[in-house]
Formats: structure tokens, C-alpha cells, sequence
């Protein structure tokens, strides 16, 4: 009974995360727009975007081969394992041990390996602009989320998710390194989810494009995937920037209904204070020019390899 | 038991050279002696494995009187032993099956067959040698044997040319080995290996025998700044042969640094670990620079071998810090990692040589640039070779990815190092190596990309056909051992742990028990990855996501021009090039480690002569050692040269100035 | 509550670490300005935050020049200074950004090293305090050397200021008369320097430090 209904709560956050992200989306949107004094698209327009996708027809160019057909799924594969993992509305689920920050950073990575390899498969010179460019961002990034990853982890004694939010809701304290750490994965948030400052998510200029250049070939289900993942990406982020810094609300691990109901409720909150704040963020600073980006995702590396440094000198930084 | 097998199957490769002399006159003769090599290889593996998996097993001695007379040849067989020879004989194996479909399209096969056997040879024999005299005779014949493989198309001068910085380099590294041994032998002149463990030293010369196994093992893995040779000497061999260089041979160096520094010399110094984790992630960052900027897919793969090589070296580092430090469990994960990842690159990189070589006999070129589209002309290939790729960015759920996990849980355990240059150091390594990770994965994005994806950008690689089966064999086979390595990652551990225990005096915790087949690095309560577990998750969330689109979606495809936003064109040289993928990172990295350079030549309005970009890089390790101590040596050995003119007076007189010198001594010293 | 307020104490300043780094980071004359606006506000705070445990009011009146002086005052004044003397909007570095921010890790790591084993008796907490503040002023260093416009080399000037600012509240019992003196000292250094680039920048049309080398006396 209790490893069913712990494989059934487990369930609910796969499928929980599934269903927000695209109403995440729709709520940054809705929240840009209202900030430009725009009405803005409806709340539930990714809903039936995706729902309008799936439902036309794919064009495929003559030489897409079998990589660009299955890479959505492979794709959306990683990044929803990914996102499933995160703690939401409570620690200590039935596979919490498996959510390894590591494997987590490691599972987004292979999910953008694939995604610049599909960009390349048919051979256009945007497919190849937005692969380079996305290669270059995370050549820079992915560090930075590592020396983000050990800086947790030394202050929390383990890289495992759960008792990271655990270590955190049972210790909370202003500590500089982990000042810093929150900066560094705020950029890298940005950077990954290719939100301006460093890719406009709403534009189709070859200038403007990295994320967008890569899928720029694809249409109909396959583009809903895609669309779906980086949707779940997004919330991945917010997610783990709330698991880790702002763990108030999470449910401990064997709690009841209650503590479960609580435990969404203040995710939910989270999600939609973390959503406006990206808004914000959007409409008040432009767009980077693509090398600036390097510097700003080697200051987050630096910021990272600064928080790591001063743990290793002593333990109460 | 294991000594008498594993050295008969060291003469058996012996002689299957032998035979490769009048083997290339057979019709099948080629595929004779492949078949040989690939049984000797399987019996050496068979017995080795069993050595290292059985519990309890003893080391194994055996003398031969063959070798120096006072000496004999000392030959044994312990838990470092065994694990180095499967890792070799299974590389050997691997391209021995893909030699009875690649060596089919060698011209000449009297160059190679005779030498690939007394490769394999040297390369057990150098493992398998427990005595200072055996181990750097085997060490040269397998130097010797590699350079003759190397020289097989000598008709090319650049592949003359690396030959022939090879056997310079070659021949360094074994006389820092040398000088190293005679060292650690000291003035009683015991070289069995036994007698070595147990001699006492003095303070300073520990110290001493760490750099010159530095140099002289550390060459020939390829550390940065030793690795110069690599890059040149690796391609220029047939393909079978550049993934036993790169795979294999790189491997008995690291086993030849492992079994002084760890076990000959006894207890390290803090300062030991502080070296070797500098070199090693210098090289690590600096060879995947290197790998991203090249357009010859071999020599990118070498390069990546010299990266790969930098994480051995890093783990390899840790393990003796922590040792130095008393910390024998984290010494014990430290060092288990890097035998991991020597494990994991032998699979990986010899799968993407053998790839490179299916790519260079199909289409009959090198050059990335002039390839693409192959993923459509060459479809099993471009899977397996994906598959090698995702292994070496070290991606889950594949093993590269479980080695690498494995080491950054070392480095979270170093914060208890006492010593402050450590406590600097290893933040900047961990940073250092997850840079060198995401380039990696950049780096194989490009190669893959640009040589399997697009459309092709010349006639012979639009007329590509696939390879020969034994070739995908091999190939699958290493894939599948990949797969194997990276989602039952608790069985490699536990098959390494003699190891450890022997050379750091610990063992991981047995991963075995652990439930769900995870693996645990210290506790459970810290930190555990499951690569099973991530796979089938993986696995069973893209089959939902094609069932349900499947089921609610429209299947309907159809197939068009592509659409490239309104204009697409025909000409395949207008899809992005090899160096305009790699223009960001150099861009990025290159302007300060290779100090690179863009001019652009642009005629004046109403010439019709074409636009012209220059990038100008330098290679500054060449530039500011080898240029120089090349130089020196000309100038010295030019002004040396006139003593081969001189009068037979003046060598008279030379030869009188000689005795008359010697007297002397003797009156004044006696 | 201790540990709340030593840690907090600790946050401020490792924030003016952070926001001597994102000093480093800025491009363009404005931004940086505004930044450096940023750094005296979070001295401010750290200062006040230091009267406020150490019971020590003396501190709120040097919390309040940081923040009046050197948060408003000076940097609207440079702005007008820019303004007026139409000085170049992008600041040149010497060797790129990210060479530099290596560079400041380093010296962070210097001043660790440093205040960590050089004060091994002192409190652990005040020690590693003092080694925050001695980052800040080897970074505002750092930038006036890796600088070659005249306005980046004086704030880099200021936030040395403000890190030796830090320290001194962080060790206890500073009075408040050198407080003034330093301040006053600031403001008149400020004018001479402004009326020295007017003057520059009449003469030579330029105050790149660079363009400038050229007109000195002896050639080497």
C-alpha cells in the first residue's frame, strides 16, 4: 500500500510538471505584455498552440533523416526525467535518491546535444548558426552550473536534491557563497532557457536566433515536442532556483495529504512570483550582442568557482 | 596459471608476427593473421579477467632465464596487472575484428601485418614485466613496433615527419624511464620490481623519480606539454592501428606512471598530487582546444585522446593528495575513477577510430570539410558512431558520463585537505575539467554534425557506401560494452576495487549490495547515481511521448524543399563549415590560448579578385619549447661538425691530449 | 541570534565582493557608474548593519556619508563630468573582460590566503570579514590598472575607498573624526581630479590615458 501510494505521488509530480509548464509560459507571456501596456495572449494560448500543432501535418525537408524525426522525443525525454526529478511540492519521494544534481545538469546537457545535432541534420546555414552559437553558450554555462552544483553541495553536504532542500529548510541562514551561487544560476537560467538577455524566445531575425534557429525546420508534432520541452525547461529552472533557495513550503518526506496540498500551493506561488519576476527582468534590459554573452556566462563561472573557492578556504562562508 | 597463459599468448602474438612476413603472398593471409591476433588477444583477456574477478587471488611471480644473464626476466601478474591487461587485450581484441574487414583494403599489407601482432606483443609484455629491464624492453619493442605502423605511408612527408618526431619523443620518454629506474634501483643495481618496493630511499630522490616518470610515461599518454607527437603520429597509421595507439598504447603509460608513482615509490608527498592535478588539467583543457579548431577527423580524435588522457591524469592527481593526506577512502573513489574512465576511453575512443576509418575507406577522405550527409550513405555507421560520441561528452545514460561523476564526487570529498596549495587548486581543477567536459561535447557536435549531417560537400562523399560487417561488429560490440559500462556501472567498480585496495589501501564500498543497482561514492545518505534507473526513465518516457503523439496526433509527413526561413539554396557550400562552427569557441578560447589572429583582405570596389580571411594561430607550446630546443640542437650539433674535418694531424693530436689527460687523473688521484 | 547577525554581516561583505566583480564586468561608462552607485549603497548598509551589532552609533553617521557622498553625490556628479566633457561611452580594458575577472579570483584567493594566516589569532568570523574587505581593495586595484579611460581609473579609486571603509567598520572602535577626514579627503581629491580632466581634456581633445603616454617628456 505505502509503495504504491509513494510511486503514485511520485506519479502526480511527473505528470504535475507536464501539465504547468506550458501554463508557466502562457503566465510570462501574459505578464510581459501587461508590463508593456499590451492585452497580451490568453493564459491557456500555449495550451492550444500545442494542441493546434499536433494536430497539422509535418513537412519534412528531402534529406531529414531519422535523427530529426526521433531528436523531439530523445529531447523532450531528457529534459522531462530532468524535470521530474526536481523536488516540487514535496522531498523524498519514491525516486528522489535517483535526482542527482549532476545527472541533472548531465541529462540537459544531452538533451542540447541532440537538439544542436537536429539543428544540423538538414544542412541550412541558420540550423548551423544556432548549433554554434548554443555549443559556444554552453561551453561556458554548463561549468558554471557544475561550480554552481558544488557550491550546494558543500554547503549542504550532498548532491542529492532532496536533502539539499532538506539540509536548506532545516538550516536557514544568509551565507555569501550561497549569495553568490543564487546569482550565478539566475544567469545561467537565463542563458539556458534562452531568455533575453541572451536570445530573444519571440523573434525569427537570423541576429536574434540561437534556440529558435535550431528547430527553425521543424513543424507540426515534432515542433510541438520541441516546444513542450523547452516549456519544461523553464519550469525546471524556476523549480530548482525555489527547491534550493527558497525551500519553504516543500512537504518532508512520508507527510500526508495535507502537507502535500501545502506544498503545491506554495510551489504555485513560487512558480507564478518566479514568472513575473522573469518578466520583469525581460522588458527591462535589452538584448546582449552575441560575445558579450561569453563574458557574461564566464562571470557567472567565475561567481561559481569564487563560491566553491571560499568554501574550500573555510567552511562558514 | 594466469602468468603461463597470458605468456604464452605473448609468444603466440610473437609468432603470428613472425608469420606476417610471408603472409601477405596468401590471398587470405591478412585475414589469417587478424584471426590470430583476435584469439591471442580473447585467450590474454580471458585469463586476466579471471585473475582480477576471482577474490582472494595472490599475485602470480614467474622467471624466465631468458633477457641479461645476472638478471633473467621477472614476470608477474597482481591486481594493477590484470585490470591493465583486459583493457589492453580487449582493445586488441576490438581491432583485430575490425582489421579482418579493414585490412582487406590495405595496399600494402607486407608493412603492416608482420608488425601488428609484435604491437599487441609488446604491449602485454610491457604490463606483464615485473622487472626494470623486461619492462622497458618490452616498452621500446612496443615503441618500435608502433613507429613502423606509423611509417607504413612513408610516401607522404608529413607522415614522414611525424614519424620521425615520434621516435624522437619515443625515445626521450625511455630515457627519463630509464633514468628513473636506475634511480629507483640505486647503487645495489636490484632491478626486479620487488626489490624496489622495499628499498629505502633518500627524501630527495622520490621527488626526483616523479618527474622523470613524468616525462617518460607522461610522453607517451600525452600531457601537455609532451603530447606534440600525438596528434601527428596517431593518423598517420591505418585506423586499427591509431585506435590501439590512442586507445591502448596510451594506456600501458598510464600504467607504467601508475605502478612507479603509486607503487614503487611507497608514500606520497602532498605536493606529488598538487603536480600531476596541474598537468592534468592543463592537458585536459588544452586538447579539447586543440580537438575543436582541427578539420582532419583523426587528428580531432587524437587530440580528444590527450583531453581524455588530462581526466585520467586529474583522478590520478586526487588519488595521491588524498593518499598523501591519509584519506584512504577518497584516495580509494579518486583512483577508482580514473581507472574507470582508462576503462571508458578505451571503449569509446577506439569505437570513433574505427568509425573514422570506415569514414576514410568509404569515402577516402580525411578532411571534415569535404564530408557530409553520410548519416544517409552510411546509416549503421553514423549510429554507432553517434553512440561513441554521446559516450565521450560523457552524457547518461552511457559510461563516460558514470567515470566523470565519479571524479567530481572526489573533488566535493577535498575540502578536508589540509594543505592550502590543495585547497586553491582543486576548485580551479573541477572548474578546469567541467570546462573541459562541455567543450568535448561541443567538439563531437561539430565533428559529427559537419561529417554525418547536412548534405555532402563533395562527389566522394555523396557516393560513400557503408563499411564491411566485421568493421560494424567491432564497432557494435564496443557500443554495446559502452551501454553495458554505463548503466550497470556497480559491477566496473567492484571489479576495480582489488586495485585500489592494493595501491591505496582501501577499497570503494562494495556496490554490489547496493539496491537498484545504484552506485554509492561514499554513503548513501550523500550522494548516489543510477544509470540503470536514468536509462529505463529516458527509454520509457520517449516511448510515451511517441505513443500518445502517435495516437492523438496527425501522422501525416510530407516531404519538401527545406525551408531555411524563405531562402534556401541548392549549393551545399553555402550549409556551415567545419571552422564556422568552431569560429564562436575560437573567438572565445582562442584569442588567449592560441593567440589567434582574423585579417580581412578586401579588394576595392571593381576588382574582380575575390575577398580573402585570414586566421592565424600559433601553437605556443611548439613555438616556445620545441622551436627553441630544435634550434639549439642544430646550432650545437653545426658547430660540432667540424670535428668530422679535421687533419689526421689534429686527430693525432686529439687522441695524444685524450691520453695524456687520462695519466694525469691517474698520477693526481691515485 | 548571533549567527544571524555575523552572517548577514558576511553577506554584505561578500556583496561588495560580488559588486566589485560586476565593476569589472561593465562595458559601457553609465552602467558602470550606476554600479559603483550600487557599491556605496551596499557599504552603507554593511556599515549601518556593523553600528547596529557592534552598538556603536558613531557608525550610522559614516553609513549616512557613504550613502549621501558617495551613492548620489559623486556618481551624478561624474555623470555630468562624462557629459560635459564628452568623454568615450565604452571603456577600454587592458587583456578583456574575462582575463580580468581571473584575475580577481586570484587576488580573492590572494587575500584568503593572506588574512587567513596572517591573523590566525584573531576571530575567525572578524578574520574572514577583514579578507572580504581586502579582496575589495586589491579588485578596485585591479581595475585602475586594467583600465585605460581616466573616469574608470577613479572609480576604480573609490571603491578602494570603500573597501578600506569596510574593513575599518568591521574592526571595532573606529572613531568618527577620521571618518570625516577620509571623506572630506575624497571629495577634495574628487575636485582636483574634475578639474584636472577639464583642463586635459582642453588641451589634448582626449583623456585616454593611452593617447595622453604619447605627449610625455622623455621618449624610453
Amino acid at each position: 500500500m505505502d509503495l504504491r501510494l509513494s510511486l503514485a505521488v511520485q506519479g502526480i509530480q511527473m505528470f504535475l510538471v507536464l501539465i504547468l509548464a506550458p501554463l508557466l509560459l502562457g503566465f510570462t507571456r501574459k505578464a510581459k505584455a501587461r508590463l508593456l501596456r499590451r492585452q497580451g495572449p490568453p493564459l491557456l494560448q500555449p495550451y492550444r498552440d500545442l494542441l493546434r500543432l499536433i494536430r497539422k501535418q509535418v513537412v519534412l525537408a528531402e534529406n531529414a533523416s531519422w535523427l530529426f524525426r526521433s531528436g523531439p522525443y530523445l529531447i523532450f525525454a531528457a529534459t522531462w526525467v530532468a524535470a521530474a526529478l526536481v523536488p516540487t511540492f514535496a522531498t523524498g519521494l519514491q525516486f528522489s535518491w535517483a535526482a542527482d544534481l549532476i545527472a541533472i545538469t548531465a541529462l540537459l546537457g544531452s538533451a542540447r546535444f541532440f537538439l544542436a545535432l537536429v539543428g544540423m541534420d538538414v544542412g541550412t546555414a541558420f540550423g548551423g548558426i544556432g548549433a554554434s552559437r548554443e555549443m559556444m553558450f554552453a561551453s561556458l554555462a554548463e561549468p558554471a552550473m557544475i561550480m554552481i552544483v558544488f557550491t550546494v553541495a558543500l554547503v549542504a553536504g550532498s548532491t542529492q536534491l532532496s536533502t539539499v532542500a532538506d539540509f536548506m529548510l532545516a538550516h536557514v541562514t544568509l551565507r555569501v557563497s550561497l549569495g553568490l551561487a543564487l546569482v550565478g544560476l539566475i544567469t545561467v537560467a537565463l542563458a539556458e532557457n534562452a531568455r533575453i538577455p541572451v536570445d530573444n524566445p519571440a523573434t525569427h531575425l537570423e541576429l536574434t536566433m540561437v534556440h529558435e534557429a535550431m528547430v527553425l525546420e521543424y513543424s507540426g508534432r515534432h515542433l510541438a515536442v520541441l516546444e513542450l520541452a523547452a516549456a519544461l525547461k523553464l519550469l525546471l529552472y524556476i523549480s530548482l532556483i525555489a527547491c534550493i533557495f527558497f525551500p519553504w513550503g516543500l512537504a518532508p518526506p512520508g507527510s500526508g495529504p495535507a502537507a502535500y496540498a501545502m506544498g503545491a500551493l506554495s510551489y504555485a506561488g513560487k512558480l507564478i512570483i518566479g514568472g513575473f519576476l522573469l518578466a520583469l527582468f525581460e522588458t527591462s534590459i535589452a538584448k546582449m550582442r552575441v560575445f558579450r554573452v561569453p563574458e557574461f556566462l564566464g562571470a557567472a563561472l567565475m561567481l561559481g568557482l569564487l563560491a566553491t573557492l571560499l568554501l574550500f578556504i573555510s567552511r562558514s562562508f | 596459471m594466469t602468468i603461463v597463459v597470458a605468456l604464452w599468448g605473448v609468444a603466440a602474438l610473437l609468432g603470428i608476427a613472425v608469420l606476417g612476413i610471408p603472409a601477405q603472398r596468401i590471398a587470405a593471409g591478412s585475414r589469417l593473421i587478424y584471426l590470430g591476433c583476435l584469439l591471442a588477444c580473447l585467450t590474454i583477456l580471458v585469463a586476466a579477467c579471471g585473475s582480477l574477478l576471482t577474490v582472494g587471488s595472490a599475485a602470480e611471480s614467474l622467471t624466465l632465464p631468458i633477457g641479461l644473464p645476472w638478471i633473467g626476466a621477472h614476470f608477474s601478474i597482481d591486481a594493477l596487472s590484470a585490470f591493465f591487461l583486459c583493457v589492453i587485450n580487449l582493445g586488441g581484441a576490438a581491432a583485430s575484428l575490425y582489421a579482418l574487414g579493414y585490412g582487406e583494403h590495405e595496399e600494402i599489407p607486407g608493412r603492416v601485418l608482420p608488425f601488428y601482432p609484435a604491437f599487441l606483443a609488446g604491449m602485454s609484455a610491457a604490463i606483464l614485466a615485473a622487472d626494470a629491464f623486461s619492462f622497458l624492453f618490452a616498452w621500446e619493442f612496443m615503441s618500435l613496433s608502433s613507429w613502423a605502423l606509423v611509417m607504413v605511408y612513408h610516401q607522404d612527408a608529413d607522415n614522414r615527419r611525424a614519424g620521425y618526431i615520434y621516435i624522437v619523443m619515443a625515445s626521450f620518454g625511455t630515457l627519463a624511464l630509464l633514468l628513473a629506474f636506475g634511480l629507483l634501483a640505486g647503487p645495489t643495481g636490484s632491478y626486479a620490481f620487488a626489490e624496489m618496493r622495499d628499498a629505502q630511499e633518500a627524501v630527495w630522490l622520490p621527488g626526483l623519480v616523479l618527474g622523470l616518470a613524468l616525462l617518460g610515461a607522461g610522453s607517451k599518454a600525452g600531457l601537455v606539454p609532451l603530447h606534440v607527437w600525438l596528434p601527428l603520429a596517431h593518423p598517420a597509421a591505418p585506423s586499427h592501428v591509431s585506435a590501439l595507439m590512442s586507445g591502448v598504447m596510451t594506456k600501458v603509460a598510464v600504467y607504467g606512471f601508475i605502478r612507479i608513482v603509486f607503487d614503487l615509490l611507497g608514500a606520497p608527498v602532498w605536493w606529488w598530487g598538487s603536480v600531476v592535478l596541474v598537468l592534468g588539467s592543463a592537458t585536459a583543457v588544452l586538447g579539447v582546444l586543440y580537438a575543436v579548431l582541427q578539420r582532419d577527423l583523426k587528428r580531432l580524435l587524437a587530440y580528444s585522446t590527450v583531453e581524455n588522457v588530462g581526466i585520467i591524469f586529474i583522478g590520478l592527481g586526487l588519488a595521491l593528495a588524498f593518499k598523501a593526506n591519509g584519506m584512504a577512502s577518497a584516495a580509494a573513489l579518486a583512483f577508482t575513477a580514473a581507472l574507470f574512465h582508462v576503462l571508458n576511453h578505451s571503449f569509446f575512443k577506439s569505437l570513433l577510430f574505427f568509425g573514422a576509418g570506415a569514414v576514410l575507406t568509404s569515402t577516402g577522405v580525411r578532411d571534415i570539410e569535404k564530408l557530409g550527409g553520410l548519416i544517409h550513405r552510411m546509416p549503421w555507421t553514423a549510429f554507432v558512431f553517434l553512440g561513441g560520441c554521446v559516450a565521450i561528452s560523457a552524457l547518461p545514460p552511457l559510461n563516460g558520463f558514470a567515470s566523470e561523476w565519479l571524479i567530481f564526487q572526489a573533488v566535493l570529498l577535498s575540502p578536508e585537505l589540509a594543505q592550502w596549495g590543495l585547497k586553491l587548486l582543486v576548485p580551479a581543477v573541477g572548474a578546469m575539467m567541467a570546462l573541459g567536459a562541455a567543450l568535448s561535447a561541443a567538439c563531437l557536435v561539430r565533428a559529427y554534425g559537419i561529417t554525418f549531417l547536412g548534405r555532402p560537400r563533395s562527389p566522394a562523399a555523396a557516393n560513400a557506401h557503408e563499411t564491411d560487417r566485421f568493421s560494424l561488429a567491432a564497432m557494435s560490440a564496443l557500443l554495446v560494452l559502452c551501454f553495458l559500462a554505463g548503466v550497470l556501472p556497480g559491477f566496473v567498480i567492484d571489479a576495480i576495487a582489488p586495485v585500489a585496495k592494493a595501491l591505496v589501501g582501501q577499497r570503494m564500498p562494495v556496490q554490489a549490495s547496493i539496491p537498484w543497482l545504484s552506485i554509492v561514492p561514499v554513503a548513501e545518505s550523500r550522494s548516489s547515481y543510477n544509470g540503470l534507473l536514468v536509462f529505463i526513465f529516458i527509454a520509457s518516457s520517449a516511448m510515451l511521448a511517441a505513443e500518445v503523439i502517435h495516437r492523438f496526433a496527425s501522422r501525416a509527413v510530407r516531404r519538401a524543399p527545406a525551408w531555411d526561413c524563405g531562402y534556401p539554396d541548392p549549393s551545399t557550400a553555402t550549409q556551415y563549415t567545419a571552422d564556422s562552427f568552431a569560429q564562436p569557441l575560437r573567438r572565445v578560447f582562442g584569442e588567449v590560448v592560441f593567440l589567434s589572429r582574423e585579417r580581412v583582405e578586401i579588394p576595392p570596389p571593381g576588382d574582380t579578385r575575390p575577398a580573402r580571411l585570414t586566421v592565424q594561430l600559433r601553437d605556443l607550446v611548439w613555438d616556445v619549447i620545441y622551436a627553441p630546443v630544435g634550434g639549439w640542437v642544430s646550432y650545437a650539433s653545426e658547430q660540432l661538425n667540424y670535428l668530422q674535418f679535421l687533419t689526421i694531424r689534429q686527430y693525432l693530436s686529439l687522441v695524444f691530449a685524450a691520453l695524456v689527460a687520462l695519466l694525469l687523473v691517474v698520477a693526481i688521484w691515485t | 541570534m548571533a549567527t544571524f547577525d555575523l552572517d548577514t554581516a558576511h553577506m554584505l561583505a561578500g556583496g561588495m565582493v560580488l559588486v566589485s566583480f560586476m565593476l569589472l564586468y561593465q562595458d559601457r561608462m553609465f552602467s558602470l557608474l550606476n554600479v559603483f552607485a550600487l557599491h556605496a549603497f551596499v557599504l552603507s548598509l554593511s556599515v549601518a548593519w556593523q553600528a547596529y551589532i557592534q552598538n556603536a552609533p558613531h557608525l550610522y553617521v559614516t553609513a549616512a556619508i557613504a550613502l549621501v557622498l558617495k551613492a548620489i553625490i559623486i556618481p551624478v556628479a561624474l555623470h555630468r563630468v562624462v557629459v560635459q566633457l564628452g568623454i568615450h561611452r565604452t571603456i577600454e580594458t587592458v587583456g578583456g573582460i574575462g582575463t580580468t575577472m581571473l584575475l580577481g579570483i586570484g587576488l580573492v584567493a590572494l587575500s584568503m590566503v593572506v588574512m587567513l594566516r596572517a591573523a590566525a589569532q584573531a576571530d575567525p568570523l572578524a578574520r574572514e570579514d577583514l579578507a572580504l574587505a581586502l579582496s575589495v581593495v586589491l579588485l578596485g586595484l585591479l581595475m585602475m590598472v586594467t583600465r585605460r579611460n581616466a573616469v574608470s581609473q577613479i572609480v576604480g579609486f573609490m571603491s578602494l575607498e570603500n573597501g578600506l571603509i569596510l574593513a575599518a567598520a568591521g574592526a571595532k572602535g573606529m572613531p568618527l573624526v577620521v571618518e570625516i577626514s577620509v571623506a572630506f579627503s575624497v571629495l577634495v581629491a574628487f575636485i582636483v581630479i574634475g578639474v584636472f580632466l577639464f583642463r586635459i581634456r582642453e588641451r589634448f581633445d582626449s583623456v585616454d590615458v593611452q593617447a595622453l603616454d604619447e605627449y610625455r617628456g622623455e621618449r624610453r
